[in-house]
């Protein structure tokens, strides 16, 4: 079974008088463990994308598939669910909770499904060692590096062992060397634990990170291929 | 399913972090709660105080007070024709059944003298009953008896603030006092009383056998007229069959047809006390009611500072959506947060509040009388404040949507 399949998906804003077709019928089918780079152009509809295979938001049109559920079907607190325990985002702009501390930051998915203090406590501290922040748990995120805030915020998309991380340009913020480790980190996820990433970047030095590259343009996929590893 | 103790720990933790503004907003629910536990307290303390007046007036009385005269188209006030006798006044206490005892009194007003200290007070004749039936223990010496009214013996029993300005520190008993130069041996001092109702004080006046009184100090043309019968029934049930009673004795010895009016009338003391009771309740009542607005006022506060944490909390709201927050989730987040906000103000307010009263009755001499009552209303109160002044805020928090909440700047 595929993890994504969306199926003739169409996205479209009425402003006014005018449609806007952000997604106009695009399909696409995502296997477990691939490692997926969308670019294109501003309004070409790859962040709307993103927001509907995140469950944030519902096609007009169409069916997206996750894991073989119609999220279309799918009420609000379904779709909370669905990325609480199916969906790890990473942002451009980290979204991390301020005067919190690391360690919380990376608990807050599991405050919304039940798990005990001991457990949860447990599974945080393994995701903040997987990224390489064991022993920075109660620092704030603005004691840590922009790299490391990055990382707290990778740790909170994998600590409930969600099958797909979508990260909207990781890197866009930060500098090329830290970027480079933290498209490594990926890349290292990827392999060791099989996760599915789908991540969008302007810049086709950190798209050659992954290992197909979808390109959007205007609403449509322009192209879809795999990266040629030198 | 939703983890309430986490939910709990979110909300502590957002109100640890903005102090101030938490302070501030738990200021007006403090000022709030303080004021109807003052209220609530203040206005018990005075009910306490006018059931306690009611209590020093005697129970269960009734006044019979001579009736108006008319001679040729003018008409006297109340008490101008000495309608009322001695035997009027035996006659109810045998005859009445409703009656436990009577005391009839003939008084006026006299100059005391011990030595080289004066006094003016009300001299009031009367019978050892008048003890019984205003509930008046005696403090010091004996009470005359029915031998002392017989004889007309030179007899008197002392209030306590003639006791402090004629004998100051002496023993007053045994003493031999002059009213109206008439030497008089006081033979006992009564309990004190305190301020009447209207704020007399009662304590200062003197009792004399009412024989001797209408003899010896205020004798008239009529033998054996009396100013005022007290009257006591025998329970409060009883006091209006006494009054029945009374008024059927009297009108048929004092031979009054049946259209006639009364040449006397009756007086339900405690009737006059209740309505006293009555105005202190609704004073509370009022008092409490505007401490009330100003907790809606404090209410409306917490639902003003919910709506700005909300709006610049929109990017937080957004995180926790996308992670998997629920409507409830966001929803119970700021409920539990307005509520402990409201909560701890009570908590502080109802301390506030009962420093206040504390405070404000030693000011007015009531004695401290904190109801648990009033303090689980205020309690209950605030928490409910606080639900319904949060649920708009967490209601708007619980709407918005992820990816704008996510955007959000």
């Amino acid at each position: 079974m595929k993890i994504i399949t969306v199926q003739n998906v169409s996205r479209v804003y009425q402003l006014g008088d005018i449609a806007i077709h952000a997604l106009d019928n695009v399909s696409l089918m995502i296997e477990r463990g691939e490692f997926i780079a969308i670019m294109g152009p501003s309004g070409s509809g790859k962040s709307t994308f993103m927001n509907i295979i995140g469950c944030l938001d519902k096609p007009t049109g169409g069916q997206y598939l996750l894991e073989g559920i119609d999220t279309a079907r799918l009420d609000r607190d379904e779709l909370a669910g669905i990325r609480n325990k199916k969906i790890g985002f990473v942002f451009q702009g980290f979204n991390l909770l301020s005067r919190t501390s690391a360690f919380e930051n990376v608990e807050l998915p599991m405050l919304y499904n039940g798990i005990s203090v001991k457990e949860r406590r447990e599974k945080a501290l393994t995701a903040l060692h997987k990224v390489g922040l064991a022993g920075r748990e109660n620092h704030h995120p603005n004691q840590l590096s922009i790299g490391q805030q990055q990382r707290i915020a990778i740790a909170r998309a994998l600590v409930n062992e969600a099958p797909i991380i979508l990260a909207d340009e990781p890197t866009g913020n930060l500098d090329t060397k830290t970027s480079a480790e933290i498209m490594e980190l990926f890349v290292r996820l990827n392999q060791e634990t099989n996760i599915t990433i789908v991540l969008v970047t302007h810049e086709s030095d950190i798209a050659a990170y992954s290992r197909r590259i979808i390109r959007f343009l205007d609403g449509h996929i322009m192209s879809d291929e795999p990266v040629v590893k030198k | 399913m939703i983890n309430v103790p986490s939910t709990i720990k979110i909300a502590f933790r957002a109100i640890r972090v903005n102090k101030t503004r938490s302070a501030l907003t738990m200021l007006g629910i403090i000022i709030g709660v303080g004021a109807v536990i003052a209220m609530l307290e203040v206005g018990s303390g005075a009910r306490y105080k006018v059931a306690e007046n009611i209590e020093s007036m005697g129970s269960n009385i009734l006044m019979v007070v001579p009736g108006s005269t008319s001679a040729g188209g003018v008409r006297f006030g109340m008490g101008s024709e000495p309608t009322l006798t001695m035997g009027d006044s035996e006659a109810i206490r045998k005859e009445c059944s409703a009656v436990l005892d009577v005391a009839p009194m003939h008084s006026g007003v006299a100059q005391i003298v011990y030595r080289n200290e004066n006094w003016s007070t009300t001299v009031m004749g009367t019978t050892p009953s008048i003890l019984l039936v205003r509930d008046w223990p005696m403090a010091d010496g004996r009470s005359f008896t029915g031998e002392d009214l017989k004889n007309m013996n030179k007899v008197c029993l002392i209030g306590r603030t003639v006791a402090d300005n004629l004998f100051g520190g002496v023993d007053p008993v045994g003493k031999i006092i002059r009213i109206k130069k008439v030497p008089f041996t006081v033979i006992g001092v009564l309990a004190v009383k305190g301020q009447s109702l209207m704020g007399q004080d009662q304590d200062d006046f003197l009792y004399v056998p009412i024989t001797t009184a209408q003899k010896m100090l205020f004798g008239n043309q009529f033998p054996g007229m009396v100013r005022i019968i007290m009257v006591k029934a025998k329970s409060a049930d009883d006091l209006y069959r006494a009054e029945q009673q009374i008024n059927d004795l009297l009108r048929q010895r004092h031979h009054i047809g049946s259209k006639q009016e009364s040449d006397f009338s009756t007086r339900n003391l405690t009737q006059f006390m209740e309505t006293a009771a009555n105005i202190a309740r609704i004073m509370a009542l009022v008092l409490g009611s505007i401490a009330s607005v100003s907790l809606l006022v404090g209410g409306i506060g917490i639902m003003n500072i919910m709506l700005v944490s909300v709006t610049e909390r929109t990017r937080e709201i957004g995180i926790r959506m996308a992670v998997g927050a629920r409507t409830w989730d966001i929803r119970l987040q700021f409920l539990i947060e307005s509520v402990t906000l409201s909560l701890i103000g009570g908590i502080v307010g109802i301390l506030l509040g009962t420093v206040c009263s504390v405070l404000l009755s030693k000011v007015a001499g009531w004695p401290t009388r904190i109801s648990p009552f009033s303090i689980i209303l205020s309690f209950g109160f605030s928490g409910a404040v606080g639900i319904f002044f949060g649920f708009y805020p967490a209601y708007k928090a619980s709407l918005l949507n992820p990816i704008d909440a996510l955007r959000y700047e």
